[in-house]
């Protein structure tokens, strides 16, 4: 189980509770789009997705990627206990979706360069070190129950 | 994976607005490295690795240089790039894991530095630049 130590918490707290979950949810999942196409696969009915600026204005998009960073908002509630918190979307994403687990790792470094842009110079080494870390166990949590 | 035109342009106009702070950037993204990945430490056990250490921002600088290379010659990379391969394959040995988080922590450091530049598109083509720079860094290790 991951250990987050107090500081690291509190760097992941103060900073998601300045997060506009809308507006960085559909960045981050239009930018994982953009960044790395082959994802695109997941998303035969999203409609246009043929350009940067149809990808990162497409509506579904936005609305995902919102929903997804809600999730991840979830998570930043239960650090201590991240794998029981994801065991239900863990086996969605294995059994239903089949999303090959590479894929957090990469939509975890997208989250974090979306941070980097809207936070800049607060978006400290020791703030990235933190956020890292949840993300990859936010990843490892989402993988755990595949079989 | 290819070096569009577009990416090529989308790398060479970050550079150029880069200037010279390639070099400060080049020790921000080591730190960042070593602080969220300590793993990638192991490199560097005779360095002394703490915040603005002088020996990281020196070995930044040359990260930078190295890179600004590569960004002069887009179209020969392996060219332009083989005694840094050679130095990676055959002294170095650096797990080829590592260029992925390192690559990883210089887009954060330009996403902090220059926001607004850092589109979607741009984005994309520096983390295909430094994908085809890694690539051709590793391709002599076996």
């Amino acid at each position: 189980m991951v250990h987050f130590t107090a500081e690291e918490k509190a760097a992941v707290i103060s900073l998601w509770a300045r997060v506009n979950v809308e507006l960085v949810g559909g960045e981050v999942l239009g930018r994982l789009l953009v960044v790395y196409p082959w994802t695109q696969r997941f998303f035969d009915n999203f409609g246009n997705l043929s350009s940067e600026s149809a990808i990162m204005g497409n509506p579904k998009v936005k609305a995902h990627g919102k929903k997804v960073l809600t999730s991840f908002g979830n998570a930043i509630k239960h650090m201590d206990d991240l794998k029981d918190t994801f065991a239900e979307l863990s086996e969605l994403h294995c059994d239903k979706l089949h999303v090959d687990p590479e894929n957090f790792k990469l939509l975890g470094n997208m989250i974090l360069i979306v941070l980097a842009t809207h936070f800049s110079k607060e978006f400290t080494p020791q703030t990235q070190a933190a956020w890292q870390k949840l993300t990859t166990a936010v990843a490892n949590a989402l993988a755990h129950k595949y079989h | 994976m290819v070096l569009s035109p577009a990416d090529k342009t989308n790398i060479k106009s970050t550079w150029d607005k880069i200037g010279g702070h390639a070099g400060d950037y080049g020790g921000e993204a080591l730190d960042r490295t070593f602080q969220s990945f300590p793993t990638t430490k192991t490199y560097f056990p005779h360095f002394d690795l703490s915040p603005g250490s002088a020996q990281v921002k020196a070995h930044g600088k040359k990260v930078a240089d190295a890179l600004t290379t590569a960004v002069a010659h887009l179209d020969d990379l392996p060219s332009a790039l083989s005694a840094l391969s050679d130095l990676h394959a055959y002294k170095l040995r650096v797990d080829p894991v590592n260029f992925k988080l390192l690559s990883h922590c210089l887009l954060v450091t330009l996403a902090c530095h220059h926001p607004t530049e850092f589109t979607p598109a741009v984005h994309a083509s520096l983390d295909k630049f430094f994908t085809a720079v890694s690539t051709v860094l590793t391709s002599k290790y076996r």
